[in-house]
């Protein structure tokens, strides 16, 4: 069965797991890798593993794209450089899977509301945080079933898999998972918090979920709720797991969940970035499947 | 221990906390009223800084920490205008608070700003610190549970919040965990390695019965701010308290520029009245000292005890095992739940 290839733009933690989770699909190909130091430990992977590689940034990758037939490119820069990346690609018609807090485009969590971006054939979709990809099912998993006044997120992070990036611009991190918290998870407030905990050996990632409802809980709906959407996450995230709860206290919900990563090029301790990347898969194979299903088909976006 | 000699003359910066750190001893629970009742005491009493926020600072309204009756803006607005002297200040712990919520606290009157992140983690505090000093205003790194990090690592962090642009680094003993040796050593790390013109300062709390014995240990090696609290109103067994701290520093000759009497008063006749609970060295904060678990645990760890079954010192020590740091206040009852499984007490 033929894929649909992919570029893969950033060289980091990020950039190279997806070598890894993009290989175990059976519809995408990883075909390139963008970096901007030749040095990187990234790039010479890539290498390695077959992939064609370029350290001039964005530009070294352009002039390959048609001829490499490239549809899909995932980037794991920055969000400084993201609208310039997202915009050059686009105008060739490949589709950009946004890694980066930039969202210029719509939020996107696989078991919430990937389906409808395909529907609509978003030429760019943003995968919104880690906390936000491992704590979203949960809140939506509650207000699918009642009205969620207020959400509330705690992502435990080890020191190790938060990069310079991240902790550069911890605010950034905290206004895009709290907004998502409302656009993709359905409460009418959101509140994200991050930690991070420099324990060794490395914590797992642990997330907690409250979510007050208006009415009074219905405790044996959402237990299944949640459940159900669990199940869905372990789909592509197998290490996804239910610690404790739901416990419910008054109109207060609290889910404890602990993310464990597959472990292919970043430690499984780093589960917040595995959900990343093998959610950002996720979301690249399900337009994948359409566009060679013939059911979508990507077009050059016009530059204005 | 402590050379008299060295002390002597010394001028030292008091910080109160009663109205920050204490909000954790009351459950989040100060009314307004009441904060301007305490801040104006504190302000006639010539204490320089006073800290105004929910416990957690500013962001620290949330179900993880508990939520205040008033707003953050609520509290400053109310009691800036009474302050004379003091300036006030705010807590900002990033990944909680942000640079909005700074902004906001500024516009309320806010000056100074402890800039706290956990005593390894100095790198997520760098566009906080800038935006503060940008606003400028008075600009601290506090090092939170420093006894979890090396005077040399220590060291190193406050030289990254000092490059970042803060004028004083704080060695944050959030735990109660140090003794006076290990305050020395990491005050004296952090003096040989900053510029000269940055200050030093000590947060203590007293788990271990050492709030006044870590400060005056700190003042000895080079410390110029003191965090302090009225009765030691404070998260675990509470702070330094604030009337005995300065009673011992007139003894010694340490400069505070405050007025004892008055600084007597405010916690016999205010502050103790308001404790909902003696805050001392009971058996459970005097395990957040021993173990070296965030003082804040300690009344979650109590709830999460009467919800469990278990007792709360076996969830702190467990906490303490586990390596949970300030902030993790989810990972309690979510550890309580887990130890109740196992000991059959919970299906």
């Amino acid at each position: 069965m033929s894929k649909i290839k992919c570029a893969l733009i950033g060289s980091g933690n990020i950039g190279t797991d997806l070598i890894y989770k993009l290989r175990r699909s059976e519809v995408l190909e990883p075909v390139w890798m963008v970096g901007i130091d030749p040095a990187s430990e990234g790039l010479a992977l890539a290498k390695e593993l077959g992939l064609k590689v370029t350290s001039d940034g964005i530009d070294g990758l352009l002039p390959y794209i048609a001829a490499d037939d490239i549809q899909i490119a995932f980037d794991a820069t920055s969000a400084y450089v993201h609208a310039e990346n997202s915009r050059k690609v686009n105008a060739q018609g490949v589709l950009m899977i946004d890694l980066t807090p930039a969202a210029i485009g719509p939020l996107c969590v696989p078991p919430v509301n990937l389906r409808g971006h395909t529907a609509k054939l978003e030429m760019n979709v943003n995968m919104i945080s880690c906390a936000g990809q491992a704590t979203i099912p949960m809140v939506y998993a509650v207000s699918r079933l009642q009205s969620v006044s207020y959400a509330e997120i705690i992502a435990s992070l080890s020191s190790k898999s938060v990069g310079p990036g991240t902790r550069a611009n911890l605010d950034e991190f905290t206004y895009t998972t709290s907004n998502a918290l409302k656009v993709v998870g359905g409460a009418r407030e959101g509140k994200a918090i991050a930690i991070i905990n420099p324990a060794e050996p490395p914590m797992i990632m642990r997330n907690t979920v409250y979510c007050r409802t208006d009415e009074a809980p219905r405790a044996k709906e959402i237990i299944e709720s949640v459940h159900d959407m669990i199940a869905q996450v372990q789909k592509y995230v197998p290490g996804y797991k239910l610690v404790n709860g739901p416990v419910f206290d008054g109109n207060r919900v609290a889910i404890y969940l602990e993310v464990a990563g597959l472990g292919d090029y970043l430690p499984r301790y780093a589960g917040n970035l595995d959900i990343m990347t093998a959610a950002a898969t996720r979301t690249a194979e399900m337009f994948a499947e359409e566009i060679l299903a013939g059911t979508i088909q990507l077009k050059p976006v016009k530059v204005a | 221990m402590f050379d008299p000699q060295s002390l002597k003359g010394r001028k030292v910066i008091i910080h109160d906390m009663t109205l920050r750190d204490g909000m954790h001893a009351k459950r989040e629970q100060i009314g307004v009223e009441l904060m301007v009742k305490v801040a104006t005491a504190l302000d006639a009493a010539g204490v320089p800084y006073l800290q105004v926020t929910h416990g957690a600072g500013l962001g620290g309204n949330s179900e993880q920490h508990g939520r205040a009756p008033h707003s953050n803006e609520e509290y400053l607005r109310a009691v800036v205008p009474n302050l004379k002297r003091a300036k006030a200040s705010v807590l900002l712990i990033p990944g909680l608070g942000t640079m909005q919520e700074l902004d906001r606290a500024y516009d309320c009157g806010a000056r100074s700003v402890h800039c706290a992140t956990h005593c390894t983690e100095a790198d997520t505090t760098r566009q906080h610190i800038a935006h503060s000093r940008k606003l400028g205003m008075d600009t601290s790194g506090f090092l939170m549970m420093a006894h979890l990090n090396s005077p040399a690592g220590i060291a190193e962090q406050g030289k990254l919040m000092e490059s970042y642009g803060a004028n004083t680094i704080y060695v944050t003993d959030s735990a109660g965990a140090l003794l006076p040796h290990e305050v020395q050593a990491r005050i004296g790390a952090l003096r040989d390695a900053l510029l000269p013109e940055t200050e030093i300062g000590f947060h203590g709390h007293h788990n271990m019965g050492l709030g006044i014995a870590n400060s005056l240990a700190a003042i000895e090696s080079g410390a110029g701010r003191i965090d302090v609290s009225s009765a030691g109103l404070g998260a675990g067994a509470g702070n330094t308290p604030l009337e005995v701290f300065v009673a011992v520093c007139e003894r010694m000759g340490i400069e505070t520029g405050c007025d004892l009497f008055l600084l007597m008063d405010l916690a016999e006749d205010i502050v103790w009245p308001m404790m909902d609970h003696m805050v001392r060295v009971d058996r459970d904060a005097l395990t957040l000292g021993f173990a070296g678990v965030y003082s804040t645990f300690l009344l979650h760890a109590k709830r999460a005890s009467a919800k469990t079954g278990v007792p709360a010192r076996d969830i702190l020590v467990e906490l303490g095992r586990k390596k949970m740091i300030g902030g993790q206040e989810d990972m309690i009852e979510d550890t309580a739940l887990t130890m109740a499984k196992e000991r059959g007490l919970i299906q």
